[in-house]
């Protein structure tokens, strides 16, 4: 049994936790005296040699990320943390905030000094209040207690609930001030990002992860994971189990594994689907449960660790139903900026929810599929790739539900069957 | 309303956060909800003139994103997720059961103001599904019982609290306020976490 191991997640459950206070009594601020300290490549090299990699989703190396950067050019440069968490199923960076911004703060000051960045920027989705208020108010404190204005000023920046801003190049264009569309790469941010000047986009969590990693060290990182996977992350579970929740756990780790730790899949069911990391990443089924949960091994079973957004769905679940739900949000949420993504998701929608309302044909299946090979990879950004995933997964593993609604000419689920409130009269 | 001389003020803090002026249009746009409830033909105005900029490019940006309204919402905008994970687990039944219990539409609003209604994309929150929204707050593990007693409390004027939020709800232009970067001071309130979010914590505690 993996053990797990809360680092990020150690002290949450005190109910200060997201005080300056508390941070400070478990040692916050800390690595960033040390990290000021040092020379900022020897930062840089520390975080390389650690094996972090990025959490947001892509699980680029953030230590080379850092590296692309370039020294000596008199420019301005750039540090952007991406906080627009809104892949659906995705759940970890909002309740990592909520508990302890400072570490994130921390984070920045660290990455900041290694990129020699004098101005630091959090894009925060606008749809949690709360969250926002803690942040706003750790940033503040941070100021007061000296930890930033010293080198480096770091500013919140609020979004307006546009899922596409958590694509790093739209997330640029709407922290400019402008419609939040995806820029055509190269350049990459670390030549021309925000002001066209060299910046770092990175995911809360691997910012988060910063200075734990400068105060113990890339050995101590290393330990954890498997061989190209290095260290802890955040698996958010969710879905028809018995206990949702966040499990810190080293990369690597299998759904069976969280699921046996947390109590198992919602009782008197069974697994039906899920997604590895959230609604883009292709899904799994129940022969997927021994899949090692790090980057190459998922990928090697046909999907993307993503943003490790464990999303189960049992037996009363209906597919269809579950991959248009996620086709219309992509359709919703495409900029409109690339063709084969606007117009594609739009007749996306209209063949699965005719197929959902038993109006479909079986060549409607195959069209399906060549639509979705018409749109992936021809667009800026990934988009319009998520919201082919669902579909061409579902009808591999589940094709014979989708025939089933054709001949039945509708839907066999009750949907009532899969609410968590069947049976209790609501 | 004409913007008063403190407003003015706020709003040119605001801008000077930036290192370039644009930078400040998402801000200004949630300030303008704050004070009107919505983005109206005078805050796009005032924005561009506060920024250099045509009417046209701050209103191409405020139609961009959902959060701006265009016209009022309720004094307590609700949110219902019906992504597919919380559609599924009970979000579709309490929208609709919403829907009907308002008589309202998605996008409508009660007669007294008080409660506008709206289903929402994912919330990153579906550890704690089905999730409802109210001004941005969290409010965990919903049934179609407890979302109808939320808007019930709304319209008597004493709404429940949040589930991980502030002791109380705030109103929409509140909310507003705080999404442009103003501290209500209530940052300390609430808990810092529900129990999915330490259940991995307390396992690991437990030694397994």
């Amino acid at each position: 049994m993996t053990a797990l191991t809360p680092v990020l997640s150690a002290h949450w459950d005190e109910k200060d936790s997201f005080t300056l206070e508390a941070y400070t009594r478990h040692g916050g601020y800390t690595a960033s005296q040390k990290a000021l300290a040092m020379d900022p490549d020897a930062v840089i090299q520390l975080v390389k040699d650690s094996g972090l990699r990025g959490r947001g989703g892509a699980g680029f190396p953030t230590g080379m990320k850092w590296g692309f950067i370039p020294q000596g050019d008199n420019k301005d440069h750039y540090l952007v943390v991406n906080a627009d968490e809104s892949e659906p199923g995705t759940c970890k960076d909002m309740p990592l905030l909520m508990a302890n911004p400072h570490v994130l703060v921390e984070g920045c000051i660290i990455a900041a000094h290694a990129i020699r960045a004098k101005h630091a920027f959090i894009y925060i989705r606008g749809e949690v209040t709360h969250i926002i208020r803690r942040l706003n108010q750790a940033i503040e404190d941070a100021y007061k207690a000296g930890h930033l204005g010293n080198g480096v000023d770091l500013v919140l920046h609020v979004g307006a609930g546009a899922y596409i801003c958590g694509e790093e190049t739209a997330l640029l264009d709407s922290l400019e001030g402008f419609r939040g569309q995806p820029r055509l790469r190269p350049p990459f941010p670390a030549i021309a990002g925000l002001y066209a000047r060299p910046t770092v986009v990175n995911n809360v969590e691997s910012i988060s992860a910063v200075p734990a990693i400068i105060n113990n060290g890339a050995d101590w990182y290393q330990a954890m994971g498997t061989e190209k996977s290095k260290g802890a992350t955040l698996y958010s579970l969710s879905g028809h189990v018995n206990n949702p929740g966040q499990f810190e756990a080293p990369l690597g780790i299998t759904l069976r594994q969280i699921l046996e730790l947390s109590g198992g899949i919602r009782t008197g069911h069974t697994l039906k689907f899920w997604t590895p990391g959230g609604s883009s990443t292709p899904i799994f089924t129940a022969e997927h449960l021994d899949t090692p949960l790090d980057y190459e091994g998922v990928a090697a079973a046909g999907s993307m660790l993503g943003t490790k957004a464990l999303q189960i769905f049992d037996e009363t679940t209906c597919v269809v139903r579950a991959v248009l739900r996620w086709t219309e949000f992509y359709k919703h949420e495409s900029c409109g900026k690339c063709t084969p993504c606007r117009e594609g998701t739009w007749w996306l929608v209209q063949i699965i929810r005719d197929l959902e309302a038993g109006r479909g044909r079986e060549e409607d299946l195959a069209k399906l599929l060549d639509l979705c090979d018409n749109i992936l990879g021809r667009s800026f950004c990934a988009l319009g790739d998520g919201a082919t995933s669902p579909i061409t997964s579902s009808i591999k593993y589940f094709r014979d539900e989708y025939i089933a609604h054709i001949t039945n000419k509708g839907c066999p689920f009750d949907p009532v069957a899969s609410t968590l409130f069947v049976g209790a009269g609501a | 309303m004409a913007y008063s001389s403190e407003d003015l003020a706020i709003m040119d803090s605001i801008v000077k956060r930036y290192p370039r002026p644009r930078s400040a249009i998402m801000p200004l746009l949630h300030f303008v909800q704050s004070r009107v409830g919505f983005v109206n033909g005078e805050g796009i105005e005032t924005i561009a003139k506060i920024l250099a900029l045509e009417t046209a490019e701050v209103t191409a940006v405020s139609t961009f994103y959902t959060q701006y309204k265009r016209k009022p919402v309720g004094e307590y905008h609700v949110g219902v997720c019906t992504n597919t994970l919380c559609a599924v687990m009970g979000g579709d039944a309490i929208f609709a059961g919403l829907k009907e219990h308002l008589g309202v539409e998605n996008d409508g609003v009660t007669e007294d103001g008080k409660v506008s209604l709206e289903h929402i994309e994912c919330n990153a929150a579906c550890d704690y599904a089905p999730v409802v929204m109210a001004n941005w707050e969290f409010y965990d593990n919903q049934t179609v019982q407890s979302a109808k007693d939320l808007v019930d409390s709304m319209r008597e004027g004493n709404p429940i609290p949040p589930t991980r939020g502030p002791d109380t709800l705030v109103t929409w232009k509140e909310a507003s306020a705080v999404l442009a970067g103003i501290n209500d001071g209530r940052a300390h309130e609430g808990v810092q976490a529900g129990a999915p979010t330490l259940l991995g914590l307390k396992i690991s505690k437990e030694g397994k």
